[in-house]
C-alpha cells in the first residue's frame, strides 16, 4: 500500500478499512491449543492435588515416590532410552546412507515415502504383526526373548523409531555441505578427523534433538505395549489405564492423575531440552 | 404399559453405552427395539468397560447425552447404587431373589459360566490341569488383565476353584497361572476374536457366551466348563436416576426382561448368554428351546462370587498378579 502511494501507480481508494488486529489470525490455533492441550493439562494438574474429599493438598503426590509407582517410571525410562538410542543410531546411519546417494534417485524417494508411512505404523496392528511373526506361536520363529521387558518391546518400538529418525535427521545431513568435506580433505584431514572436528560437532545438536524426539515418541506410545503385554503394567501409561478402567474395584482416578502429572513433567523437561538443541542445530542449517 | 410406550415414543431416543453389537446378541436386540417402538438408540462407546459407564453417568450428568441405562458388572454396580433409579419390570417375580436388589436399583440380566474355549486341534480337554502339558506351549490366554477386567479375574478364580481353592481365596488360581507362565504355556496378550482367528491364542479362559464357536467365528472351536469349577457371573441392568429419557429407559428394561419370542430374554439366549429368567421360562414354555440346547453343558454346583469375595480377589491380584506372571 505504501509503495503504491509513493509511486502513485494505482490510487488507493480512500475509504474506511476495518483494521483487524494482527493476533486475530492465530486465534483458531490458540483456541485449539487451549481446548485440547492446556485445559486437559490444567485439569490433570489440579486433580492430581485433590484429595478424595475435595480439598487440595500435596499428600497425593507422595505416591510418585512409592516403590510400585517408581517402577512404572523406571520402566518408561528404560524402554524410551533403549528404543530411542536404537532408533537414533540405526536411523541416523540409514539417513546418512540415503543422503550420500543420488538426491533425485528412486531409492531416496522410496525410502522417504516408506519412512513416512512406517513412522506412523504403531499400536495394535504393529504389536499384532510381531506376535504373529515371532511370538510364542509365531509363524517365523518363536523368539524366547519376545516377552522380555524392555528388550522385546523395544525391538517392536524400533520399528517405528527408525523411520521417524530418518525423517527428522535427513534434513540435517542434507544441510552438511560437500564443500566442508572438500575443504577438510584439501587441508589434509583424515576421515576420522573430519568427523571428529567438523561433521560430528555440526550434526551433534540435530542428532541429540532428534533422539529426544524419539524418546518422547516412545514415552506416549500406549496401544502397542498393551497389545504386546496385557498382564503386567511395566510403564506409566499402562498403569494409568488400569487406574482409570479397572472394573474389579481397583480403579483409582487420583493415582491416574498423579501418574499423568509425572509424565507431563517428564515431557516438559524433554521438550525444553529439545528446543535448546534445536536452536543450536538451526544455526548451521540455514 | 401402553402409557409407558406412549411416553417413551414421545421422548423418541434412548442412550445406551458399552454394548458391543457382537456381544450377547446386542446388535439384534438394539435393532429389534428400534423397529418395534420407533425409538432411536444412541450407542456410545460400545467397547467400554463397566467403569467407563459409571464415569460417563457422572461426567455427563444433566446433559442430553448422558447414558439412560447401564449394562454393568456386579462389582461396579454394587458400589454405585446411589446413581441408579429403582425399577421393577413386569416379569419381576420370575427373577430369582438372589439376582436382584430387593428395591430394584439393579437387576441381573444375563450371564454365563467361566469356560475354556480351545481349538479342536488339541483333542478334548477334560481338566484345567491338562493345560500345564507341553503341547499347550504359548497357547493359553485370558480375556484381559485380571486387575482390570472382570472376565479375566473370574478366569483366574475358575483356575483357583479347579485347583482346590475356594471362592474366598484366589491364591491357588494365581499360582496356577504362575506355573503356566513358568512352563511357557501362558500367553500374556489379551485374547480377542482377532487373536483367536489368527490362531495366536488357541486356548482362552472366558465367559461361555464369549467362547462359543459362533461368537469367535472359528468353526473348529470347542468349549469346556470344568465340573469342579462352575463359576457363574451375571451382568446387571440399572437405570440412571437422572436419565435424560426416563420413559424410554424403563421401556427398554421391559423389553429386555420380556419373555416374548422377540423379547430381550430370548434374544440374549440366541446370543449364547443365559438370561436371568431362564428357569421360569423353561417351566412356562416361553423359552426358545433350540437356542437353549446349543449352550455348553454344565454339571456341578455353580459358584457365584459375593461382593466381599470379589473384592478380596481383586486386592490379592493387585499385590500378587504381576509378580506371578512376570
Amino acid at each position: 500500500m505504501a509503495v503504491n502511494a509513493q509511486t502513485g501507480a494505482r490510487p488507493v481508494r480512500a475509504g474506511r478499512r476495518i483494521r483487524l488486529p494482527n493476533w486475530l489470525g492465530t486465534t483458531p490455533f490458540l483456541a485449539y491449543v487451549a481446548i485440547f492441550l492446556l485445559l486437559p493439562t490444567g485439569i490433570i494438574v489440579v486433580d492430581a492435588f485433590k484429595t478424595p474429599t475435595g480439598g487440595l493438598n500435596l499428600a497425593s503426590l507422595k505416591v510418585l515416590f512409592e516403590s510400585a509407582e517408581r517402577s512404572y517410571f523406571t520402566g518408561s525410562l528404560e524402554l524410551c532410552l533403549i528404543s530411542s538410542v536404537l532408533g537414533a543410531v540405526l536411523g541416523a546411519t540409514l539417513a546418512y546412507a540415503i543422503a550420500s546417494g543420488n538426491p533425485d534417485g528412486t531409492v531416496r524417494r522410496l525410502y522417504i515415502a516408506v519412512s513416512g508411512v512406517l513412522a506412523q505404523f504403531g499400536g495394535v496392528t504393529l504389536a499384532f504383526a510381531f506376535v504373529v511373526l515371532i511370538g510364542p506361536v509365531g509363524l517365523l520363529i518363536h523368539a524366547s526373548w519376545f516377552y522380555d521387558f524392555p528388550w522385546g518391546i523395544a525391538v517392536i518400538y524400533t520399528y517405528f523409531q527408525v523411520p521417524l529418525m530418518v525423517l527428522v535427521f535427513l534434513p540435517a545431513i542434507d544441510g552438511v555441505k560437500a564443500q566442508w568435506r572438500e575443504a577438510s580433505d584439501s587441508l589434509g584431514a583424515s576421515t576420522w578427523q573430519y568427523w571428529r572436528y567438523v561433521g560430528g560437532p555440526l550434526l551433534a545438536p540435530a542428532f541429540f534433538g532428534a533422539a529426544l524426539l524419539l524418546f518422547a515418541n516412545a514415552l506416549s506410545a500406549f496401544a502397542t505395549i498393551v497389545a504386546w503385554e496385557n498382564q503386567i503394567a511395566y510403564i506409566v501409561p499402562q498403569q494409568i489405564y488400569v487406574a482409570i478402567n479397572s472394573e474389579v474395584g481397583l480403579s483409582n482416578v487420583n493415582q491416574a492423575d498423579v501418574l499423568a502429572l509425572g509424565m507431563i513433567i517428564m515431557v516438559a523437561i524433554l521438550m525444553t531440552c529439545y528446543a535448546l538443541l534445536q536452536r543450536r542445530a538451526a544455526r548451521w542449517l540455514r | 404399559m401402553s402409557k409407558l410406550i406412549a411416553a417413551a415414543k414421545k421422548e423418541g431416543t434412548l442412550n445406551v453405552i458399552a454394548l458391543p453389537p457382537t456381544w450377547a446378541n446386542y446388535g439384534t436386540i438394539i435393532s429389534t427395539f428400534e423397529k418395534k417402538y420407533g425409538i432411536k438408540i444412541n450407542s456410545a462407546n460400545p467397547d467400554g468397560s463397566s467403569q467407563d459407564e459409571v464415569n460417563a453417568v457422572k461426567q455427563e450428568n444433566g446433559t442430553a447425552a448422558a447414558p439412560d441405562v447401564l449394562d454393568i458388572g456386579m462389582s461396579v454396580a454394587l458400589v454405585n447404587t446411589s446413581l441408579f433409579a429403582p425399577y421393577e419390570v413386569s416379569t419381576w417375580s420370575d427373577i430369582p431373589a438372589a439376582q436382584k436388589a430387593s428395591n430394584g436399583v439393579w437387576v441381573q440380566d444375563y450371564g454365563g459360566y467361566m469356560s475354556i474355549g480351545y481349538s479342536s486341534k488339541f483333542g478334548t480337554i477334560t481338566s484345567v490341569s491338562q493345560l500345564l502339558g507341553p503341547k499347550f506351549k504359548g497357547a493359553v490366554a485370558l480375556n484381559g488383565n485380571p486387575t482390570e477386567a472382570n472376565a479375566a479375574l473370574n478366569g483366574v478364580m475358575m483356575a483357583s476353584l479347579a485347583n482346590g481353592g475356594s471362592a474366598s481365596s484366589i491364591a491357588k488360581g494365581v499360582s496356577f497361572f504362575q506355573q503356566l507362565k513358568a512352563k511357557g504355556n501362558f500367553d500374556s496378550v489379551q485374547a480377542t476374536g482377532a487373536t483367536i482367528k489368527a490362531g495366536t491364542t488357541p486356548v482362552v479362559f472366558n465367559w461361555d457366551y464369549l467362547n462359543l464357536p459362533s461368537y469367535v467365528g472359528v468353526s473348529n472351536w470347542k468349549v469346556f466348563i470344568p465340573s469342579n469349577a462352575v463359576l457363574g457371573g451375571y451382568y446387571a441392568q440399572a437405570i440412571n436416576k437422572n436419565a435424560p429419557h426416563p420413559a424410554a429407559a424403563r421401556l427398554w428394561e421391559e423389553f429386555l426382561y420380556s419373555q416374548a419370542a422377540d423379547g430381550g430374554q430370548n434374544l440374549w439366549l440366541e446370543g449364547g448368554a443365559r438370561p436371568v429368567e431362564q428357569q421360569a421360562m423353561a417351566s412356562n414354555g416361553s423359552i426358545n428351546s433350540g437356542a437353549a440346547a446349543k449352550l455348553p453343558p454344565v454339571s456341578g454346583t455353580p459358584v457365584f462370587l459375593s461382593e466381599s469375595q470379589a473384592t478380596n480377589a481383586a486386592t490379592y491380584l493387585s499385590a500378587n498378579w504381576a509378580k506371578a506372571v512376570s
